[in-house]
Protein backbone atom coordinates (compact mmCIF):
# COMPACT_ATOMS: atom_id res chain seq x y z
CA UNK A 1 0.00 0.00 0.00
CA UNK A 2 1.29 3.45 -0.72
CA UNK A 3 2.06 5.86 2.16
CA UNK A 4 -0.16 8.64 2.58
CA UNK A 5 -0.15 11.59 1.19
CA UNK A 6 0.59 14.29 3.64
CA UNK A 7 -1.49 17.56 4.14
CA UNK A 8 -3.29 19.57 6.51
CA UNK A 9 -5.88 17.32 6.41
CA UNK A 10 -4.19 14.04 6.55
CA UNK A 11 -3.10 15.43 10.12
CA UNK A 12 -6.33 16.56 10.91
CA UNK A 13 -7.50 13.12 9.71
CA UNK A 14 -5.31 11.28 12.14
CA UNK A 15 -5.32 13.64 15.18
CA UNK A 16 -9.23 12.63 14.96
CA UNK A 17 -8.62 8.66 15.25
CA UNK A 18 -5.32 8.55 17.09
CA UNK A 19 -3.07 8.23 14.50
CA UNK A 20 -4.14 4.74 14.18
CA UNK A 21 -3.52 5.06 10.17
CA UNK A 22 -0.65 5.77 9.62
CA UNK A 23 1.41 3.24 7.69
CA UNK A 24 4.95 2.80 6.84
CA UNK A 25 6.33 5.26 4.83
CA UNK A 26 7.65 2.90 2.46
CA UNK A 27 7.93 -0.77 1.92
CA UNK A 28 9.98 -3.02 3.11
CA UNK A 29 11.18 -4.70 -0.45
CA UNK A 30 12.13 -8.24 -1.21
CA UNK A 31 14.76 -8.45 -3.96
CA UNK A 32 13.04 -10.04 -7.39
CA UNK A 33 15.11 -11.73 -9.89
CA UNK A 34 15.43 -8.95 -11.91
CA UNK A 35 15.17 -5.32 -12.42
CA UNK A 36 15.99 -2.56 -15.26
CA UNK A 37 18.13 -0.36 -12.91
CA UNK A 38 19.97 -1.69 -9.68
CA UNK A 39 21.02 1.18 -7.62
CA UNK A 40 23.95 0.23 -5.01
CA UNK A 41 23.41 2.02 -1.89
CA UNK A 42 20.77 3.54 -0.07
CA UNK A 43 21.95 6.64 1.09
CA UNK A 44 21.00 10.20 0.11
CA UNK A 45 22.45 10.20 -3.50
CA UNK A 46 21.24 6.52 -4.57
CA UNK A 47 17.33 7.08 -3.43
CA UNK A 48 17.61 10.81 -5.11
CA UNK A 49 18.91 8.50 -8.20
CA UNK A 50 16.50 6.01 -7.91
CA UNK A 51 13.99 8.66 -7.23
CA UNK A 52 14.69 10.62 -10.23
CA UNK A 53 14.59 7.95 -12.33
CA UNK A 54 11.28 6.42 -11.73
CA UNK A 55 9.49 10.02 -11.94
CA UNK A 56 11.39 11.69 -15.18
CA UNK A 57 12.71 8.61 -17.22
CA UNK A 58 10.14 6.06 -16.50
CA UNK A 59 8.84 3.00 -16.44
CA UNK A 60 11.43 1.50 -15.10
CA UNK A 61 11.55 -1.30 -12.93
CA UNK A 62 14.41 0.05 -10.23
CA UNK A 63 15.68 -1.71 -7.14
CA UNK A 64 18.25 0.03 -4.61
CA UNK A 65 20.15 -2.27 -2.20
CA UNK A 66 21.69 -1.09 0.62
CA UNK A 67 24.14 -3.30 2.88
CA UNK A 68 22.83 -1.70 6.24
CA UNK A 69 19.57 0.49 6.04
CA UNK A 70 19.20 3.67 4.59
CA UNK A 71 20.08 6.59 5.89
CA UNK A 72 22.74 4.64 8.12
CA UNK A 73 25.40 6.52 6.45
CA UNK A 74 27.14 10.22 5.37
CA UNK A 75 23.29 11.07 4.31
CA UNK A 76 22.83 11.14 8.64
CA UNK A 77 26.31 12.03 9.37
CA UNK A 78 26.71 15.34 8.15
CA UNK A 79 26.36 18.88 9.61
CA UNK A 80 23.15 19.37 6.93
CA UNK A 81 24.71 22.96 5.15
CA UNK A 82 23.43 23.73 1.74
CA UNK A 83 24.88 25.93 -0.39
CA UNK A 84 26.27 26.78 -4.07
CA UNK A 85 29.03 29.07 -3.35
CA UNK A 86 31.58 27.43 -5.60
CA UNK A 87 34.20 28.98 -8.03
CA UNK A 88 34.81 26.93 -10.51
CA UNK A 89 32.52 26.62 -13.90
CA UNK A 90 32.50 22.98 -14.27
CA UNK A 91 30.96 23.27 -10.26
CA UNK A 92 28.84 26.56 -10.17
CA UNK A 93 25.88 25.06 -12.53
CA UNK A 94 25.67 21.63 -10.74
CA UNK A 95 25.27 22.98 -7.19
CA UNK A 96 22.94 25.71 -7.76
CA UNK A 97 21.14 22.98 -9.67
CA UNK A 98 21.26 21.04 -6.24
CA UNK A 99 20.44 24.13 -4.69
CA UNK A 100 16.91 24.90 -6.95
CA UNK A 101 16.58 21.38 -6.32
CA UNK A 102 16.27 22.24 -2.70
CA UNK A 103 14.42 24.75 -2.73
CA UNK A 104 11.26 22.86 -4.57
CA UNK A 105 12.39 19.34 -2.52
CA UNK A 106 9.47 19.63 0.01
CA UNK A 107 6.26 19.73 -2.26
CA UNK A 108 8.08 17.80 -5.18
CA UNK A 109 8.50 14.83 -2.51
CA UNK A 110 5.23 15.97 -0.24
CA UNK A 111 7.98 15.63 2.63
CA UNK A 112 9.19 17.49 5.19
CA UNK A 113 12.86 17.86 4.97
CA UNK A 114 13.09 21.26 7.21
CA UNK A 115 14.31 23.18 4.12
CA UNK A 116 15.81 26.37 5.77
CA UNK A 117 17.81 28.87 3.99
CA UNK A 118 18.99 31.22 6.73
CA UNK A 119 22.09 31.89 4.70
CA UNK A 120 26.02 31.00 5.01
CA UNK A 121 28.65 32.95 5.80
CA UNK A 122 32.04 32.77 5.12
CA UNK A 123 34.42 34.92 6.80
CA UNK A 124 37.67 36.40 5.99
CA UNK A 125 40.21 37.79 8.14
CA UNK A 126 43.20 39.28 5.98
CA UNK A 127 43.09 41.54 2.55
CA UNK A 128 43.85 39.00 0.29
CA UNK A 129 41.25 36.78 1.57
CA UNK A 130 38.81 39.38 1.49
CA UNK A 131 40.06 39.42 -2.67
CA UNK A 132 39.87 35.66 -3.01
CA UNK A 133 36.28 35.93 -1.76
CA UNK A 134 35.60 38.74 -3.93
CA UNK A 135 36.42 36.43 -7.34
CA UNK A 136 34.59 33.72 -6.00
CA UNK A 137 31.30 36.12 -5.43
CA UNK A 138 31.99 37.26 -8.71
CA UNK A 139 32.64 34.20 -10.22
CA UNK A 140 29.04 32.99 -8.79
CA UNK A 141 27.69 36.34 -9.98
CA UNK A 142 28.31 35.60 -13.46
CA UNK A 143 26.31 32.27 -13.29
CA UNK A 144 23.40 34.15 -11.92
CA UNK A 145 23.94 32.69 -8.56
CA UNK A 146 23.86 35.66 -5.61
CA UNK A 147 26.38 36.83 -3.39
CA UNK A 148 27.36 39.61 -1.33
CA UNK A 149 30.82 40.56 -0.06
CA UNK A 150 30.16 42.28 3.86
CA UNK A 151 32.46 44.36 5.51
CA UNK A 152 32.90 44.03 9.21
CA UNK A 153 30.34 46.74 10.04
CA UNK A 154 27.71 44.41 8.28
CA UNK A 155 28.95 40.85 9.87
CA UNK A 156 28.64 42.71 13.27
CA UNK A 157 25.23 43.43 12.68
CA UNK A 158 24.51 39.88 11.89
CA UNK A 159 26.48 37.78 14.42
CA UNK A 160 27.75 40.61 17.01
CA UNK A 161 29.36 38.08 19.27
CA UNK A 162 32.08 36.90 17.20
CA UNK A 163 35.69 37.69 18.06
CA UNK A 164 36.25 40.97 15.62
CA UNK A 165 39.33 41.91 16.73
CA UNK A 166 41.49 38.84 17.58
CA UNK A 167 44.73 39.63 17.41
CA UNK A 168 46.14 37.10 14.72
CA UNK A 169 43.00 36.49 13.29
CA UNK A 170 41.01 39.49 13.34
CA UNK A 171 37.44 39.20 11.55
CA UNK A 172 37.16 41.90 8.44
CA UNK A 173 33.95 40.82 6.94
CA UNK A 174 32.59 37.76 4.94
CA UNK A 175 30.99 36.37 1.85
CA UNK A 176 26.98 35.65 2.66
CA UNK A 177 25.16 33.71 0.06
CA UNK A 178 22.00 33.57 1.59
CA UNK A 179 20.00 31.36 -0.33
CA UNK A 180 22.17 28.57 1.46
CA UNK A 181 21.60 26.94 4.91
CA UNK A 182 20.69 23.75 6.31
CA UNK A 183 18.30 20.78 5.68
CA UNK A 184 17.25 18.31 8.20
CA UNK A 185 19.78 15.56 6.57
CA UNK A 186 17.57 12.14 7.94
CA UNK A 187 14.62 13.64 6.32
CA UNK A 188 16.25 13.92 3.01
CA UNK A 189 16.70 10.03 2.96
CA UNK A 190 13.36 9.45 4.77
CA UNK A 191 11.97 11.87 1.71
CA UNK A 192 14.05 10.51 -0.75
CA UNK A 193 13.17 6.82 0.44
CA UNK A 194 9.20 7.60 0.28
CA UNK A 195 9.04 9.36 -2.87
CA UNK A 196 10.92 6.84 -4.95
CA UNK A 197 8.57 3.58 -3.23
CA UNK A 198 5.51 5.78 -4.13
CA UNK A 199 6.77 5.59 -7.62
CA UNK A 200 7.36 1.96 -7.78
CA UNK A 201 11.19 1.24 -6.41
CA UNK A 202 11.88 -1.67 -4.44
CA UNK A 203 14.25 -0.89 -1.40
CA UNK A 204 16.30 -3.41 -0.41
CA UNK A 205 17.88 -2.73 3.00
CA UNK A 206 20.54 -5.39 4.78
CA UNK A 207 20.95 -6.14 1.17
CA UNK A 208 25.11 -6.63 0.59
CA UNK A 209 26.84 -6.34 -2.83
CA UNK A 210 29.21 -9.31 -2.70
CA UNK A 211 30.28 -9.02 -6.78
CA UNK A 212 28.87 -8.04 -10.14
CA UNK A 213 27.98 -10.88 -12.71
CA UNK A 214 29.72 -9.66 -16.04
CA UNK A 215 29.75 -11.44 -19.65
CA UNK A 216 31.66 -10.45 -22.45
CA UNK A 217 32.72 -6.58 -20.51
CA UNK A 218 29.00 -5.58 -19.61
CA UNK A 219 27.20 -6.12 -16.23
CA UNK A 220 24.62 -8.73 -16.32
CA UNK A 221 23.91 -9.06 -12.57
CA UNK A 222 24.84 -8.23 -9.33
CA UNK A 223 25.27 -10.43 -6.55
CA UNK A 224 24.17 -9.64 -3.19
CA UNK A 225 23.75 -11.02 0.23
CA UNK A 226 19.82 -12.19 -0.66
CA UNK A 227 20.71 -13.72 -4.10
CA UNK A 228 21.38 -12.79 -7.16
CA UNK A 229 19.66 -10.36 -8.86
CA UNK A 230 19.67 -9.69 -12.90
CA UNK A 231 19.70 -6.03 -14.79
CA UNK A 232 21.96 -4.82 -17.45
CA UNK A 233 22.12 -1.03 -15.85
CA UNK A 234 23.91 -0.94 -12.17
CA UNK A 235 24.16 2.67 -10.55
CA UNK A 236 27.14 2.66 -7.92
CA UNK A 237 26.80 5.31 -5.04
CA UNK A 238 28.46 3.80 -2.45
CA UNK A 239 30.35 7.37 -0.81
CA UNK A 240 33.32 5.59 1.33
CA UNK A 241 32.98 2.29 0.11
CA UNK A 242 33.62 3.27 -3.45
CA UNK A 243 36.91 1.69 -3.84
CA UNK A 244 35.68 -1.64 -2.34
CA UNK A 245 32.67 -1.82 -4.45
CA UNK A 246 34.78 -0.83 -7.34
CA UNK A 247 37.31 -3.28 -7.07
CA UNK A 248 34.49 -5.82 -7.62
CA UNK A 249 34.15 -4.83 -10.84
CA UNK A 250 38.28 -4.60 -11.41
CA UNK A 251 38.44 -0.91 -11.18
CA UNK A 252 40.75 1.17 -9.55
CA UNK A 253 39.68 4.44 -8.85
CA UNK A 254 41.07 7.74 -8.39
CA UNK A 255 40.08 8.14 -4.68
CA UNK A 256 41.23 7.60 -0.98
CA UNK A 257 38.54 6.71 2.01
CA UNK A 258 39.04 9.46 4.42
CA UNK A 259 37.00 9.98 8.21
CA UNK A 260 35.72 13.27 8.65
CA UNK A 261 34.63 14.48 12.08
CA UNK A 262 31.32 16.29 13.53
CA UNK A 263 30.07 17.68 16.75
CA UNK A 264 26.95 18.30 18.30
CA UNK A 265 26.45 20.50 21.77
CA UNK A 266 24.19 20.50 24.19
CA UNK A 267 20.79 22.13 23.55
CA UNK A 268 21.07 25.94 23.95
CA UNK A 269 19.03 29.14 23.32
CA UNK A 270 18.45 30.34 19.76
CA UNK A 271 22.07 31.70 19.45
CA UNK A 272 23.26 31.53 15.68
CA UNK A 273 20.83 31.65 13.40
CA UNK A 274 22.86 30.99 9.94
CA UNK A 275 25.67 28.87 8.92
CA UNK A 276 29.00 30.56 10.24
CA UNK A 277 32.67 29.57 8.69
CA UNK A 278 36.14 30.53 9.89
CA UNK A 279 37.94 31.65 7.54
CA UNK A 280 41.58 31.09 8.84
CA UNK A 281 41.26 27.50 9.90
CA UNK A 282 38.90 25.30 9.50
CA UNK A 283 35.58 25.70 11.40
CA UNK A 284 31.95 25.74 10.13
CA UNK A 285 28.95 26.27 12.70
CA UNK A 286 25.31 26.34 12.93
CA UNK A 287 22.50 25.95 15.58
CA UNK A 288 19.98 23.04 14.39
CA UNK A 289 16.09 23.43 15.27
CA UNK A 290 16.61 21.79 18.92
CA UNK A 291 19.05 24.14 19.75
CA UNK A 292 22.36 22.21 19.82
CA UNK A 293 25.22 24.03 18.31
CA UNK A 294 26.19 21.55 14.91
CA UNK A 295 29.98 22.27 14.13
CA UNK A 296 32.99 20.54 12.14
CA UNK A 297 36.07 21.06 10.40
CA UNK A 298 39.03 19.56 8.79
CA UNK A 299 39.51 15.48 8.02
CA UNK A 300 41.53 13.52 10.09
CA UNK A 301 44.00 13.32 7.28
CA UNK A 302 44.64 9.71 7.16
CA UNK A 303 43.37 6.88 5.28
CA UNK A 304 40.44 5.18 7.18
CA UNK A 305 37.29 3.52 6.91
CA UNK A 306 36.66 3.04 10.87
CA UNK A 307 33.69 5.79 11.14
CA UNK A 308 35.37 7.22 14.26
CA UNK A 309 38.03 9.55 14.51
CA UNK A 310 40.69 10.80 16.61
CA UNK A 311 41.44 13.47 19.42
CA UNK A 312 44.37 15.90 17.78
CA UNK A 313 41.21 16.78 15.17
CA UNK A 314 38.73 17.00 17.78
CA UNK A 315 41.00 19.46 19.61
CA UNK A 316 41.43 21.25 16.50
CA UNK A 317 38.29 22.20 15.77
CA UNK A 318 37.26 23.30 19.28
CA UNK A 319 40.59 25.38 19.37
CA UNK A 320 39.09 27.19 16.12
CA UNK A 321 35.64 27.60 17.11
CA UNK A 322 36.91 28.95 20.43
CA UNK A 323 39.39 31.56 18.29
CA UNK A 324 35.83 32.51 16.47
CA UNK A 325 33.47 32.48 19.28
CA UNK A 326 34.85 32.68 22.80
CA UNK A 327 31.46 32.50 24.10
CA UNK A 328 31.12 29.09 23.29
CA UNK A 329 33.78 27.50 25.73
CA UNK A 330 31.02 26.78 28.07
CA UNK A 331 29.03 25.04 26.03
CA UNK A 332 28.79 20.96 26.77
CA UNK A 333 30.09 18.59 23.80
CA UNK A 334 27.09 16.06 23.75
CA UNK A 335 28.31 13.82 20.93
CA UNK A 336 31.04 13.48 18.12
CA UNK A 337 30.91 10.67 15.31
CA UNK A 338 33.12 10.10 12.42
CA UNK A 339 31.88 9.41 8.51
CA UNK A 340 34.01 7.77 5.75
CA UNK A 341 34.36 10.43 2.37
CA UNK A 342 34.98 9.32 -0.37
CA UNK A 343 38.19 12.02 -1.19
CA UNK A 344 38.88 12.12 -4.65
CA UNK A 345 42.21 13.01 -6.11
CA UNK A 346 41.06 17.02 -7.06
CA UNK A 347 38.00 17.60 -4.67
CA UNK A 348 35.51 17.03 -7.36
CA UNK A 349 33.31 14.05 -7.71
CA UNK A 350 32.81 12.05 -10.52
CA UNK A 351 29.25 11.14 -12.40
CA UNK A 352 30.62 9.17 -15.07
CA UNK A 353 29.92 5.71 -16.87
CA UNK A 354 33.07 3.07 -16.39
CA UNK A 355 34.80 0.84 -18.54
CA UNK A 356 32.21 -2.24 -17.03
CA UNK A 357 29.38 -1.71 -19.99
CA UNK A 358 26.41 -0.85 -18.12
CA UNK A 359 28.49 0.43 -14.57
CA UNK A 360 27.62 3.56 -13.80
CA UNK A 361 29.60 5.15 -11.19
CA UNK A 362 28.44 7.97 -8.71
CA UNK A 363 31.63 8.96 -5.99
CA UNK A 364 34.11 11.39 -5.13
CA UNK A 365 31.99 13.71 -3.36
CA UNK A 366 34.86 14.30 -0.44
CA UNK A 367 33.14 15.90 2.72
CA UNK A 368 30.03 18.00 0.05
CA UNK A 369 28.31 15.43 -0.59
CA UNK A 370 25.11 16.38 1.24
CA UNK A 371 24.68 19.95 -0.57
CA UNK A 372 24.56 17.89 -4.06
CA UNK A 373 22.36 15.43 -3.06
CA UNK A 374 19.61 16.42 -5.23
CA UNK A 375 21.64 17.17 -8.28
CA UNK A 376 23.67 14.44 -7.59
CA UNK A 377 20.52 12.23 -8.10
CA UNK A 378 18.71 14.03 -11.07
CA UNK A 379 22.58 14.05 -12.96
CA UNK A 380 23.17 10.31 -12.10
CA UNK A 381 19.41 9.09 -13.55
CA UNK A 382 20.21 11.25 -16.53
CA UNK A 383 23.47 9.29 -17.65
CA UNK A 384 22.37 5.98 -16.46
CA UNK A 385 19.03 6.24 -18.47
CA UNK A 386 20.04 8.37 -21.18
CA UNK A 387 24.17 7.04 -21.37
CA UNK A 388 24.90 10.63 -21.61
CA UNK A 389 26.19 13.41 -18.89
CA UNK A 390 23.54 15.80 -17.87
CA UNK A 391 24.99 19.21 -19.10
CA UNK A 392 25.83 20.77 -16.25
CA UNK A 393 27.44 17.21 -14.92
CA UNK A 394 29.35 17.11 -17.85
CA UNK A 395 33.13 17.96 -16.62
CA UNK A 396 32.66 15.08 -13.54
CA UNK A 397 33.98 12.55 -15.83
CA UNK A 398 36.30 9.71 -14.54
CA UNK A 399 39.09 9.95 -17.12
CA UNK A 400 39.91 13.92 -16.17
CA UNK A 401 42.72 13.02 -14.75
CA UNK A 402 44.37 11.83 -17.63
CA UNK A 403 43.25 14.35 -19.59
CA UNK A 404 44.46 17.39 -17.40
CA UNK A 405 40.71 18.41 -16.89
CA UNK A 406 40.95 18.23 -12.95
CA UNK A 407 38.99 20.54 -11.12
CA UNK A 408 40.46 21.78 -8.26
CA UNK A 409 38.69 24.40 -6.37
CA UNK A 410 41.62 25.00 -3.98
CA UNK A 411 44.21 24.05 -6.47
CA UNK A 412 45.83 21.57 -3.76
CA UNK A 413 47.08 19.00 -6.21
CA UNK A 414 46.12 15.18 -6.22
CA UNK A 415 46.49 15.22 -2.21
CA UNK A 416 42.84 13.85 -1.22
CA UNK A 417 43.96 14.61 2.56
CA UNK A 418 44.05 18.51 1.70
CA UNK A 419 40.96 18.81 -0.13
CA UNK B 1 46.11 6.53 17.33
CA UNK B 2 49.68 6.42 18.97
CA UNK B 3 52.69 5.63 16.61
CA UNK B 4 55.72 4.32 17.49
CA UNK B 5 58.67 6.03 16.01
CA UNK B 6 61.52 3.50 15.85
CA UNK B 7 63.41 6.41 17.05
CA UNK B 8 61.53 8.63 19.59
CA UNK B 9 59.63 5.76 20.94
CA UNK B 10 55.99 6.05 21.11
CA UNK B 11 54.37 9.74 20.31
CA UNK B 12 51.18 11.60 19.44
CA UNK B 13 49.51 11.57 16.35
CA UNK B 14 49.76 15.33 15.95
CA UNK B 15 53.30 14.95 16.04
CA UNK B 16 53.65 13.60 12.44
CA UNK B 17 52.43 14.39 8.67
CA UNK B 18 50.69 11.48 6.47
CA UNK B 19 52.39 11.42 2.91
CA UNK B 20 49.26 8.68 1.75
CA UNK B 21 49.74 4.89 0.10
CA UNK B 22 53.62 3.84 -0.02
CA UNK B 23 53.02 1.34 -2.07
CA UNK B 24 53.05 3.64 -5.47
CA UNK B 25 56.40 3.84 -6.81
CA UNK B 26 57.16 6.53 -9.65
CA UNK B 27 57.60 4.63 -12.93
CA UNK B 28 60.42 4.65 -15.48
CA UNK B 29 59.81 7.69 -17.45
CA UNK B 30 61.48 6.22 -20.56
CA UNK B 31 59.25 3.26 -20.00
CA UNK B 32 56.70 2.97 -23.45
CA UNK B 33 53.85 3.42 -21.58
CA UNK B 34 55.28 5.92 -18.92
CA UNK B 35 52.03 8.13 -19.38
CA UNK B 36 49.55 5.99 -18.44
CA UNK B 37 52.20 4.52 -15.48
CA UNK B 38 52.24 8.05 -14.31
CA UNK B 39 48.89 8.40 -14.38
CA UNK B 40 48.04 5.57 -12.47
CA UNK B 41 51.24 6.65 -9.85
CA UNK B 42 49.78 10.01 -9.31
CA UNK B 43 45.92 9.90 -8.89
CA UNK B 44 44.76 5.97 -8.48
CA UNK B 45 45.00 4.26 -5.26
CA UNK B 46 44.09 0.66 -3.76
CA UNK B 47 42.20 2.38 -0.82
CA UNK B 48 41.72 -1.04 1.01
CA UNK B 49 39.78 -0.98 4.22
CA UNK B 50 41.90 -3.66 5.71
CA UNK B 51 45.74 -3.26 6.03
CA UNK B 52 47.70 -0.38 4.65
CA UNK B 53 51.37 0.40 3.72
CA UNK B 54 51.60 4.32 3.87
CA UNK B 55 54.16 7.25 4.73
CA UNK B 56 54.46 9.14 7.66
CA UNK B 57 56.59 12.19 8.47
CA UNK B 58 57.87 12.86 12.07
CA UNK B 59 57.76 16.55 11.50
CA UNK B 60 57.57 17.55 15.57
CA UNK B 61 60.26 14.98 15.69
CA UNK B 62 63.39 13.66 14.66
CA UNK B 63 62.12 14.34 11.00
CA UNK B 64 62.39 10.97 9.81
CA UNK B 65 60.06 9.50 6.72
CA UNK B 66 58.69 6.38 8.10
CA UNK B 67 56.33 3.14 6.65
CA UNK B 68 53.76 2.51 8.74
CA UNK B 69 51.73 -0.74 8.53
CA UNK B 70 48.25 0.10 9.71
CA UNK B 71 44.49 -1.07 9.79
CA UNK B 72 42.31 1.52 8.50
CA UNK B 73 39.59 -0.67 9.08
CA UNK B 74 40.73 -0.33 12.96
CA UNK B 75 43.42 1.96 13.33
CA UNK B 76 45.77 -0.61 14.73
CA UNK B 77 49.72 -0.09 13.62
CA UNK B 78 50.96 -3.47 13.15
CA UNK B 79 54.65 -2.18 12.04
CA UNK B 80 56.69 1.02 12.09
CA UNK B 81 59.87 0.93 9.63
CA UNK B 82 62.22 3.86 8.62
CA UNK B 83 61.66 4.33 5.03
CA UNK B 84 65.23 4.07 4.23
CA UNK B 85 65.21 1.16 5.47
CA UNK B 86 62.28 -0.12 3.34
CA UNK B 87 64.22 1.91 0.24
CA UNK B 88 67.11 0.39 0.96
CA UNK B 89 66.21 -3.12 1.23
CA UNK B 90 64.57 -2.36 -2.66
CA UNK B 91 61.91 -5.15 -1.73
CA UNK B 92 59.39 -4.57 -3.92
CA UNK B 93 55.97 -3.06 -2.77
CA UNK B 94 53.39 -5.07 -4.06
CA UNK B 95 50.69 -2.45 -5.79
CA UNK B 96 47.59 -4.33 -3.37
CA UNK B 97 49.48 -2.81 -0.27
CA UNK B 98 50.62 -5.03 2.73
Amino acid sequence: MPSTHYSIFSVLREALRGHTGWGPAWRDAEPKAEYDVVIVGGGGHGLATAYYLAKHYGPLSIAVVEKGWIGGGNVGRNTTIVRSNYLLPGNIPFYELSMKLWEGLEQDLNYNAMVSQRGVLNLYHSDAQRDAYARRGNAMRLHSVHADLLDQAAVRRMVPFLDFENARFPVQGGLLQRRGGTVRHDAVAWGYARGADRLGVDIIQNCEVKGFRREGGRVTGVETSRGTIGTKKIGMAVAGSSSRVAAMADLRLPIESHVLQAFVSESIKPFIDGVVTFGAGHFYISQSDKGGLVFGGDLDGYNSYAQRGNLPVVEDVLEGGMALMPRIGRVRLLRHWGGIMDMSMDGSPIIDTTPVEGLYLNAGWCYGGFKATPASGYCFAHLIARDEPHPVARAYRLDRFATGHAIDEKGMGPQPNLH
Amino acid sequence: MRIACPHCGERSLDEFLYSGDATVRRPDFASPTAMDEFIAYTFERTNPAGPHRELWYHAAGCHAWLVVTRNVATHAISSVEPARDVALAGKPETKDGA
